[in-house]
């Protein structure tokens, strides 16, 4: 099996973001970076399918230079090989799909895997604009997959429920949390990778679709309420939780 | 609440990719392995033993070894950071790996003869084999070079006489790298489990160090073949590898510093009293902030030191800095953490008490602090204080 897993490189989720001076970017400065955590998720869907029916996996990023350290930890993890697609300038989805799908072209994969979304800009749009280039069945928000032969059984998140997909290969498939528990590379793993190499494309460029205007933190958080332990204090954190946060 | 680890200089841009991946696949390992069992393991006094084969998995034993004797050949930094990590989870479960790499690895591999290394590196590094260290006497603790325990040699074995105290993982280890004197000399020898007159009670009681095996070694006219003395003599044999293991509680104390930093800063800042969180007092962030210094302060330290070992240029002396200074800031850390989290710091739904308990051993344990006072006093003097 040819299998294609595409990670990107964003902010940790433990680091605080700050706006960069111009307004429209993320200071880097004290931030770190980590594989964006859905993105795991696809990568270890694509090594479980390797281990099950064989082949290869491709790590591929679209991205400048530190991207590849996204791609030290996909290798460590245990894939077969690592390609980045360079660019220095900022991007958007489609300029991720466009490149992601032409390095596709090249190596013909029996599935693509990737995270639902990337936590820095959260569009959740490359796997669908990837279908449309590539002409192949897109499957977003993917919680089970069962690939028997060619037919290939999904079992995706939609609001208040779930639904149960089938399509067939060549695919792509888009990785939701629940998916599995990715694995964490062993020691002696990491210094393998150490000295593996990293293929190197340069980007196809393509006009911008969507433009950054400006970003900004959110406001503080709005400010608790808090109350004591008497029933009726109880009743009025049910009543709290049913009505204002509909989470019971 | 997510673990937030302390970088307040931005030391991770210092740090290797390979030691930050090491780093965070050893601080998932204990998320998942170690930090959900870790409680009612110390609370029982329960060794959980099938955390061997998962640490030999992940690559844990034999961080500086080698790959051709089954090690990882990874640097020093690595095995710092992975130590740091350990600790975060609990310093019972560090113990386990300082001795197998520092005090078990290190001096078979540095004086064993290539026969022993083959013999025994790769079933230490696959968690097969179990290792501990006997240097420490019920009557010699500070004052190694005062040891008993003695060996005689015959045509073609050493016979081995005396007794260890204090030993971790002593009743589980199939090998044991013990010091004794020979002709008035201190040699190491490979005492092995079964051996005729080779016994190692568990010593219990402990308030420290519940989850890891702590025991007594005793030798009664135990014959030890000649190819079990490892080549070297005199104390900077077993001094050797107390430095390596006290390099790894310098990293390893940090985890448990920033363990309890964490807790506290995330209770400190739910807790609320007098219509606010207690984060918002100035007593308690003072509280905050001195631990946080601390922590930032012994983390540059460790850096410091595990690059000069990298280059194979830390002093003893430096060690000594490092881990006398990093464990009594941790263990200050847990005191101040227990005040933040006020009563609930005594209880086992945080792990401050814990890590409290665990470091009152390790400020005494590999050099006790004042030990390494004195080795610093006469550093600065020339004058040793201890003879």
């Amino acid at each position: 099996m040819n299998i294609l897993v595409c990670i990107s490189r964003v902010p940790d989720t433990a680091s605080r973001v700050i706006v960069g001076s111009d307004g429209k970017t993320i200071d880097p400065q004290g931030i770190k970076y980590i594989v964006n955590p859905y993105d795991e998720i696809a990568l270890e869907e694509g090594l479980r399918l390797r281990e099950k029916n064989g082949g290869t996996v491709t790590a591929l990023t679209v991205g400048g230079e530190s991207s590849k350290e996204q791609l030290r930890t996909a290798l460590a993890m245990g894939v077969d090989s690592a390609v980045i697609v360079k660019t220095d300038s900022s991007f958007d989805s489609f300029f991720v799909a466009n490149n992601i799908s032409e390095y596709a072209k090249s190596i013909n994969p029996d599935i693509i895997l990737l995270g639902k979304q990337s936590v820095d800009f959260d569009s959740l749009q490359v796997p669908s604009i990837l279908g449309e280039l590539l002409g192949l069945p897109s499957v977003s928000v993917v919680t089970k997959l069962a690939i028997e032969g060619n037919t290939v059984t999904a079992e995706r998140e939609i609001e208040g429920g779930k639904e149960v997909v089938e399509t067939s290969l060549p695919c792509i498939i888009s990785a939701q949390k629940g998916l599995n528990d990715p694995r964490y590379p062993k020691l002696p793993d990491i210094m393998k990778a150490k000295s593996k190499p990293i293929e190197e494309k340069d980007a196809v460029n393509s006009d911008e679709r969507v433009t950054v205007m400006g970003i900004e933190i959110p406001l503080k958080k709005r400010a608790g309420i808090i109350l004591g332990g008497e029933d009726k204090d109880i009743d009025e954190v049910v009543r709290l939780l049913h009505e204002e946060s509909k989470v019971i | 609440m997510p673990y937030k680890p302390i970088d307040f200089f931005g030391i991770d841009e210092l740090y290797h990719p390979e030691e930050l991946l090491i780093r965070q696949s050893v601080r998932s390992f204990v998320d998942t392995e170690v930090i959900p069992i870790i409680e009612d393991s110390f609370e029982k006094a329960d060794f959980h033993f099938d955390l061997i084969p998962k640490m030999a998995e992940l690559g844990l034993f034999g961080i500086t070894i080698p790959e051709e004797y089954g090690g990882i050949g990874a640097n020093y930094t690595s095995y710092g950071l992975a130590m740091q990590e350990l600790e975060r989870g609990d310093s019972g479960i560090r113990s386990f790996a300082s001795v197998q790499n520092s005090l078990v690895m290190y001096p078979i591999n540095k004086y064993g003869s290539e026969e022993i290394k083959k013999r025994w590196l790769p079933k230490l590094a696959k968690g097969e084999a179990i290792g501990c260290f006997g240097l420490t006497e019920p009557d010699h603790g500070s004052n190694p070079g005062g040891m008993i325990t003695n060996a005689v040699e015959t045509a073609d074995s050493y016979i081995l006489n005396g007794a260890k105290m204090w030993i971790t993982n002593g009743t589980i280890a199939d090998i044991a790298v013990v010091w004794a004197k020979l002709n008035g000399e201190v040699c190491g020898f490979l005492v092995e489990k079964g051996m005729k007159g080779f016994t190692a009670p568990e010593m219990t009681g402990k308030h420290s160090l519940r989850a890891s095996i702590t025991s007594e070694l005793v030798f009664q006219d135990v014959e030890i073949p000649k190819i079990n003395k490892l080549n070297i003599k005199g104390l900077k044999g077993p001094l050797s590898c107390l430095t390596q293991a006290r390099y790894g509680i310098a990293y390893g104390v940090i985890g448990a510093a920033m363990a309890v930093y964490d807790s506290a800063l995330d209770y400190s800042l739910s807790r609320i009293q007098f219509g606010r969180p207690i984060a918002g007092f100035q007593l308690t962030q003072e509280k905050l902030v001195n631990m946080f210094t601390e922590i930032s302060k012994a983390q540059l330290v460790a850096y410091r030191l595990g690059r000069l070992k990298d280059d194979d240029r830390a002093t003893s002396h430096q060690v000594s800095f490092a881990k006398r200074n990093n464990v009594e800031i941790a263990l200050n850390c847990c005191r101040i953490a227990r005040e933040i989290h006020g009563a609930n710091g005594i209880v086992n739904e945080y792990n401050v008490m814990r890590h409290a308990a665990n470091l009152e051993s390790v400020k005494t344990y590999e050099g006790t602090h004042e030990i390494h006072t004195l080795i610093l006093g006469e550093h600065l003097t020339g004058i040793p204080a201890y003879q």
